[in-house]
Formats: structure tokens, sequence, C-alpha cells
């Protein structure tokens, strides 16, 4: 919470220069750049079809860009799908939560990168690994202050909104190395678990992982963000520092009834 | 549970005093129950089972007991092809070629070696070839042109069915050619206990082979004879539990679960939902064709009017639904289902032993369906 610990001149963790989308005759994204700093929240916000969600899609490997380049660490990136974004170390958390609510919480946290037990036990028999993936899962878990889940193998359908958020951010601050991007976490959640979610996002912050927040709740971007990415028509209108900004003037820009004063 | 959870709660709970546990609300038998099935979905079918083995066995005396090998040949069949519609149904499809695959290939075993003398051990793998090549078609139907499984499955049904009266020319191969010809083929209908037997026997100096039981003059060798268990049955138990084994420990099992579930959660958390389903209707295929085998033991004879093309997949599905696999997916053990199948030959043999009109077995299965399935319902209430 304190923009003045954030290394402006470092060089971006992840930035984006002129990505441009089109769906047919529609401009998704026009000429958009986009940076975010180590070790920061930055929150985009923008009107509905304003387009932020396309950059979040070409961010986190969704949705290719027509035009424009991605840099990750100063390298020069381009994913295909959001298992190579993945690979990179950039993880998402959808707003449907991408989880299996049948399947319990050691299972969706591993999904898809199941570990397989040392030997021929896990060569030949391709058996999971299930007891360390416990304990993984656990220790992530509890990382987070989650541990008021009482069993790993509860399936998630038995956890209550805030729960299954957590569970799938834990799941995205156990393997983003870089990034994580997160996708309205708060919409669907009352009070109290928001509350929970957004003292969960501080937390993943606070072991230097910086993070992409898409959120309509002004009250809680303003809460949480360093920094506020404006999109407006397919691009970045500006980017504003909450503390000099009001909630209102937030929302005037995006819906374009106010100007920008600063470039 | 391995390490300490307590641990973790206590400081979990220091900190953040207004955390709302999952389970606090849960109080009462009926809760309990409800948890307990959600949690071992096999629990409903395997307590039926037991409950019908033993009323029939208080009604018709310890004869119905006996009988229960019996009962293990009579649905190794439809066993082997619920364990296959298990899988589709797993991944929130259905599959309703499971019998047309079972007779088309026994009739490609049967007449690879009887038509174009091909060697019987080659016939059969490239029978289960067949099947599997089947189930590939279904799947990419499935997967790539993304058709409701339904509709593929029941185009794929009539296809197969049809190609198999075609291409067998309506020919049945006889029990007594094939045991002189390609003994291999009966093979999953012999008796390893009966084998055991002789093979003692014949170490004993004993030559000749026997054919009814009660002749030996030993408790043990008498109670083998009486265990009345073929290969067929063996393989179908050994299936069952790989299978249960497959889908519990491995990734490949998670992946079905989850694609089940919900297919898009399970693609975006990084599944190969594509590739999942492929390997489930190959899979699904190759096992209708180890029926197909298994048909040939049990029938002794190939034929292509074998009922099981037309009513085996409906006897899949009565197995699945009573064995308490769900059929919106993602949920449910294949235990279950084995339990399933065996209800379902256990309420036939039963019933007819009793003297009961064969109506009244048809009846109460149609009851334990619905049953089933407002079980399944009420168990995955508990989610909301």
């Amino acid at each position: 919470m304190d923009p003045e610990g954030i290394d402006m001149s470092a060089q971006p963790i992840l930035a984006a220069k002129g990505l441009t989308k089109r769906y047919g005759k529609v401009v998704a994204l026009d000429r958009c750049d986009f940076e975010l700093y180590p070790g920061e929240i930055l929150a985009v916000i923008g009107d509905n079809g304003a387009g932020k969600s396309t950059l979040i899609k070409c961010l986190s490997g969704a949705v290719t860009p027509d035009e424009g380049e991605m840099t990750l660490d100063g390298q020069t990136v381009a994913f295909a799908s959001p298992t190579e974004a993945r690979e990179h170390g950039i993880e998402t958390v959808y707003q449907t939560l991408a989880v299996s609510p049948a399947l319990s919480i050691v299972d969706n946290i591993f999904m898809g990168r199941e570990k397989r037990r040392p030997g021929w036990r896990g060569s030949v028999l391709r058996q999971l690994d299930k007891p360390a993936m416990r304990a993984f899962a656990r220790e992530k878990l509890s990382e987070l202050g989650l541990m008021t889940i009482q069993n790993i193998d509860q399936p998630v359908e038995t956890l209550s909104g805030g729960q299954r958020q957590g569970v799938a951010v834990a799941r995205a601050a156990a393997f983003g190395s870089k990034v994580i991007i997160l996708d309205e976490p708060t919409a669907a959640l009352g009070v109290k678990e928001s509350r929970r979610v957004l003292d969960l996002i501080q937390d993943v912050r606070a072991r230097g992982i910086p993070i992409i927040l898409i959120s309509h709740n002004m009250p809680h971007v303003f809460e949480v963000a360093d920094r506020i990415h404006v999109h407006r028509l397919g691009r970045r209108l500006s980017v504003i520092d909450p503390k000099a900004h009001s909630m209102s003037d937030a929302v005037a820009l995006m819906t374009g009834a106010k100007e920008i004063e600063e470039a | 549970m391995s390490s300490d959870p307590t641990d973790h709660e206590a400081s979990v709970r220091a900190r953040r005093t207004e955390a709302v546990a999952a389970f606090e609300g849960r109080r009462g038998a009926i809760d309990r129950l409800q948890h307990a099935l959600h949690v071992t979905p096999a629990l409903v079918p395997l307590i039926v089972l037991t409950v019908a083995i033993l009323g029939f066995t208080w009604f018709l005396g310890t004869r119905f007991l006996e009988q229960l090998p019996l009962i293990m040949q009579q649905v190794q069949i439809v066993g082997v092809l619920a364990a296959a519609q298990s899988l589709i149904i797993l991944t929130a499809g259905i599959d309703l070629s499971v019998g047309a695959i079972a007779v088309f290939s026994s009739v490609m075993i049967g007449q690879l070696s009887f038509r174009y003398g091909v060697p019987p051990t080659v016939s059969i793998a490239l029978g289960l070839a067949i099947g599997g090549a089947i189930g590939a078609v279904s799947g990419w139907l499935v997967s790539r042109v993304k058709l409701p499984p339904f509709i593929a499955t029941l185009g794929m049904w009539q296809i197969v069915l049809a190609t198999n009266y075609l291409f067998s020319r309506n020919e049945t191969i006889r029990s007594r050619e094939i045991r002189e010809e390609a003994p291999m083929f009966q093979w999953l209908g012999v008796k390893p206990n009966e084998q055991l037997v002789n093979w003692i026997e014949a170490s004993r100096g004993i030559e000749w082979e026997r054919r009814r039981p009660n002749e030996t003059d030993s408790a043990v060798l008498d109670f083998l004879w009486a265990t009345n268990i073929t290969y067929g049955v063996l393989l179908m138990v050994a299936l069952v539990a790989v299978l249960a084994y497959a889908l519990r420990a491995t990734a490949w099992g998670r992946h079905v679960y989850a694609v089940g579930d919900d297919p898009e959660a399970a693609e975006l958390a990084g599944v190969n939902v594509r590739r999942t389903l492929m390997s489930v209707y190959i899979l699904a295929g190759v096992i209708c064709a180890l029926a197909g085998w298994i048909m040939i033991g049990r029938f002794g004879s190939v034929s292509p009017s074998a009922s099981t093309g037309v009513l085996g997949n409906i006897q899949s599905i009565t197995a699945v639904v009573i064995g308490g696999i769900s059929l919106f997916g993602g949920r449910g053990s294949i235990w279950g289902v084995f339990f399933g199948a065996l209800i379902v030959g256990v309420f036939e043999l039963g019933l007819r032993m009793a003297g009961a009109d064969a109506q009244w077995t048809y009846l109460l299965i149609g009851m334990l369906i619905i049953g089933a399935v407002a079980v399944d319902q009420w168990i995955r209430k508990v989610s909301t």
C-alpha cells in the first residue's frame, strides 16, 4: 500500500506495447500499452466493452494479439495458450475460478500439473504422490492463512464462495512465480468474504509477487491498488495514483466524462 | 492425515477470528450420512447389494449363496460393458454403442480366423484394436466435431450393428468348431478352479478329467470345484480394480473427473480436454471389445445376432446408474458400478429361484434406477 515502495525506474516485469486485437470490424484493443512493475498491485478499470478483458486475455495467453509485443522481464514473449503463459510464471484466477467442484482441494490445486511418485511407482504405475501434494497444498494454504479449511481432501463444492476464491488464489500463488492476474475476485462475494479476499491479495503481494487486479468495485480498487490503469476505447487512457485521485475522478475518466489532466 | 493440521489451525484462528469453517453447520445423523455418501459414492450400491443378498438368502436358504459364482458369470459381460460405460459417463457423456462394439468385435475375432485364416492370437489382438478404433471415431465426433455424445453414439450404434450383420453375412460360428480349431477364443469361459483340481488330481496320478463336482475324496478339492469361477469373471474383477486405481491415483483419472465435472474449468486449469476425451472413448472401445471376447467364452459360439448388441447399452447404463455414477459426469466410483451390475444379477437370479414372474425383476430394477438417481440428486445438494 505504498506506491513509493515501488521502483518505477526498474524495468517493468510485464509490459506490452501497441497491442491490437480486432474481432471482424470491432477493434477490441487499439494500440494499447501496459506496464506492471515488480511488487505492485495494479488495478485495471474500465467501462464494459472498453476492452480490458481482451487486454487481460492477451496477457494471460487466452487470446493472441494481432499486433504489438509483450515483454516479460525484458524478454519478448508471445503466448499461444494459457498453458504457455503459465509456463512463463503468469497465473490467472478467472472470474469463474476454473475449479472442479466435485474434486478435492488438493486435486484442484494440482490440476494439470500433478506430481508423480518417485521411482517405479511413478514411472510405471503413474501413481500420484498424494502425500507430497497434500503437504504442499497445506503449506500454501496456511501461508495465505486459509487453513481454517479443515480437510484438504474435501470437495471444493463444500466450501463457501470466499474459500473457493481462496483455493483459486492459493493455486495461482503457489505456481505463479512472476505475475498473478485476478479477474473480478470479489464480484460474487459478500462483504465479509470480500474482506478476506482483499486481505489475501495483500498477503500475496507481501510475498513479492506483483498482481494485476481487474475489478468494477471502486472501493476495493482504491483500497488495495498501488496504481490504477484506466482503460477506455481499447487503450490505456492514463495511469492514476489512487492517493491523488478520488473514486469519482476514476469513474469520470473511465466513462469519458472527464479528460486527462496529466499526460 | 500424516502431518498435524491443528497446528496451522491454531495459528490461523488466532489471526482471523471471523473465518467460517465449512462443516460447522453440519450436525445430525442425516447430514453425516449425506456427507459419507458424498465422499464414498460406492456405499449405497454396496449396502443395497448386501441387503439383497441377505434377503434372498433368508428367503431361499443357503442354496442362494451357492449360486453367487453363477451370478458373477451371468453379469460378466454387462459388468465389463458397464466399466466402459462408466468411463464415458464420468466425462458427462453416454455411449449407446457399447453392446454393438462388443458383438462386432466378437464377430471380427471369429471371422478373421475362420474366414480369413488369421492365427487366433492375432485375431484377438485385431478384435481389440477394432474396438479401440470404433471408440476413436466416437471420441473424434464428440471432442472435435462437438456432437453431443448421445447423438454420436446413437449413430455409431446403428452403423456398427449394421456393419456387424453385413460383414458376418449373419453366419454363426458354432461352439464345437471353435473348440476344435481355436480354443483360445473360449479361454475366458474356462474355469481355473476346475483346471486346478484336475491338475492336483493329475499330479496324484489320477488320469481322467473331471466333469462333475463332488467326486473327489477331499473336501477342499470339492469346495474348489464348486467355486465355479471363469477367467472372464477374474478379468472383470481385475479390470474394475485397475480402472479404480487409474481413476483414483493417476493424473489421467483426475482429469477424467475434471472434464466431466466442468470441461471449461478443466481446460483453463491446464487439462487437455480433447486428449482426455479421446483417451476415454478409445479405452472404452477396447474394453467393449474385451467384452466381445468374454462373450465367446460365455456362449461358446460367435453370433452376430447376440442380444447384447441391442440391449448392452441399456443394461450397462442401468448398472452404472444403480452403481451411483452421476449422469451429469464427474461423480461416482467404478466399484459402485461393479456392485450395481451385481445387484441386477442378484435380483434376476434370486427372483427366478423364488419362482416369481420375470416381470418383477424389471419392476424392481426400474424402482432401483429411480431410487439411485434420486439419491444422487440428494447427495449433490451438499454443494449448495
